[in-house]
């Protein structure tokens, strides 16, 4: 009575099977080629715009990065300080533990650079005393070159009776900082709103798929076909739609970089920098595919765990 | 083979496909199923190939209590019993050879025992020589007779038959009573639904008739209950 009717398949009939049954959806899509590719390129843009803002994040962060490790320490001295203590100040500082670097810029140097690179020399000719204090320039021994040791060595600065301001040059880089943290969260929302969208896209698709197919449905049903079997196209043809979205997202984003890359590299040549806007590199771009893939099999699981089995012969 | 106990079928809405029904059919049998339209031919072909469940008795196909059977197993319970219908419910998409392939992909046979057991399959129907045309170009015999080497290409012990011959003329509907006898002749236990019976009188073998969801006549036992 309880006779075992399940039989199994051996491995390589599986496999066989697999391979077929991939094959074939793929056959399928490209039958609709041109309906297939306008559901794929509607993931691509979907996943485009995310993996796109989180690349050009990537790049901000590698800029400022360099930018933090040259932080340096402007002290402008108070009005009263004369040239030679100013001096004196700078011998100082030189061998203090934490400075690798002073360099004294006097007011009268100052001056004369302003004059030649502002374009205010006559206006500045017309006052009769210097407005300009002494400043000194340190560059921070390497190991308190990040924003926190630094800013150590600006407290102590400050407690210098001639020093009138002390300033990190950093202020801004740690601004920019705390606003590319802003917009990485704002990526990661982006991409679990767009990556449900996706999902919706190609389970929609899977469902009118299925609608299509009712009568093959039904009579590989009747012929003894189990549910699993009936499922396998179609959760193929998701993984498709998936992978070959994941491709144009991909592709979407190198062609953005790339043609940003251009002005990118202008702009960084008028900062004498040698920035180079980078790509979407290995790493990410397999979590793009293995991810968009992924998706597109979830979304095509859910539209055929719940449409497939309202589907009987009769 | 087959063994109904005191089956009934009722629809949702009160209609009754069948009342306790009692039934038995020996392995290698065959056996012609009658009566008039509504009468409940198609409903008990249908309880035994588990397209509806019985809902009062005990169905038994092949020592298998389909009562029990859940529903993940009824795939498994289907390879074991071919069906053919009036319609033939062909996959109009594909080859004749891929639709008679249909039942032996599902199990899982390899290659070369598909191709091999098609064409023996597809010979005997006598279509070997249309294994690559397309269902749609044949004629209705032979599109019926497509669908009969799909049901029998997986040697299941029992075939059912939905008034196999409903569309197709005598001489066409002879030639397919024949080869169902040519089935049953190698072993093949089957139960054939029909309406002709002019037809199966002819064939000189078992009928079971209903009427109004019962069984009012057997051949076998001519046992008969007047109504």
């Amino acid at each position: 009575m309880s006779r075992k009717i399940r039989k199994r398949f051996p491995v390589h009939i599986w496999l066989q099977r697999h391979a077929q049954v991939a094959l074939s959806s793929l056959g399928r899509l490209s039958r609709n080629a041109l309906s297939s590719l306008m559901t794929c390129a509607v993931i691509g843009i979907a996943l485009a715009l995310p993996i796109g803002l989180h690349v050009m994040l990537h790049n901000l962060q590698q800029v400022s990065g360099s930018w933090e490790s040259g932080a340096s320490i402007s002290v402008f001295l108070k009005q009263k300080v004369s040239d030679e203590q100013a001096a004196e100040l700078a011998e100082k500082l030189r061998r203090h533990q934490r400075v690798e670097q002073v360099r004294l810029i006097t007011r009268s140097e100052a001056l004369e650079e302003f004059q030649r690179q502002s374009g205010f020399a006559d206006a500045l000719q017309a006052l009769d005393y210097n407005p300009l204090p002494n400043l000194l320039f340190i560059q921070p021994k390497n190991d308190f070159t990040t924003a926190d040791k630094a800013q150590q060595l600006v407290q102590e600065l400050r407690l210098l009776p001639e020093a009138e301001i002390v300033q990190l040059d950093l202020q801004w880089v740690r601004r920019l900082q705390a606003i590319t943290i802003i917009a990485q969260r704002a990526v990661v929302v982006l991409t679990a709103l767009l990556s449900m969208a996706v999902l919706l896209i190609v389970g929609n698709t899977i469902r009118l798929e299925i609608q299509n197919r009712r009568t093959e449905i039904e009579i590989t049903k009747l012929i003894g076909a189990t549910n699993a079997f009936i499922r396998r196209p179609f959760l193929y043809t998701g993984f498709w739609y998936g992978l070959f979205g994941g491709l144009i997202a991909w592709s979407l984003v190198a062609l953005a970089i790339s043609l940003l890359s251009g002005p990118v590299a202008t702009l960084a040549q008028l900062y004498e920098s040698s920035f180079d806007l980078s790509n979407l590199d290995a790493g990410t771009a397999l979590i793009l595919l293995g991810g968009s893939s992924l998706l597109g099999l979830l979304g095509s699981w859910l539209a055929v765990g719940r449409h497939l089995s309202a589907i009987q012969p009769s | 083979m087959i063994n109904f106990d005191n089956v009934s079928k009722r629809y949702p809405g009160g209609h009754t496909g069948l009342s306790h029904v009692n039934l038995h059919i020996d392995p290698e049998e065959m056996v012609f199923l009658t009566g008039h339209s509504g009468a409940g031919k198609s409903t008990l072909l249908k309880l035994i190939g588990l397209l509806e469940r019985s809902s009062g008795g005990q169905v038994h196909v092949n020592g298998r209590n389909l009562t029990r059977l859940k529903n993940r197993q009824i795939p498994y319970h289907r390879r074991e019993v071919g069906m053919i219908f009036q319609d033939h419910r062909l996959l109009f998409d594909r080859t004749v050879f891929d639709n008679v392939a249909l039942p032996l992909v599902v199990s899982g046979l390899g290659h070369k025992e598909i191709g091999r057991r098609v064409r023996a399959a597809l010979d005997k129907v006598g279509l070997l020589h249309k294994e690559r045309a397309a269902p749609v170009t044949l004629s209705g015999g032979e599109q019926q007779r497509v669908g009969i080497a799909r049901a029998v290409v997986s040697k299941p012990p029992l075939v059912l038959a939905d008034e196999p011959t409903g569309n197709l003329d005598p001489e066409l509907s002879q030639e397919i009573m024949d080869l169902f006898s040519d089935f049953n002749q190698v072993g093949v236990t089957l139960l054939i639904a029909s309406h002709d019976i002019a037809l199966i009188r002819g064939m000189h073998k078992r009928i079971l008739t209903l009427s109004n969801g019962s069984l009012v006549a057997d051949s076998k036992t001519e046992i008969r209950d007047v109504t």
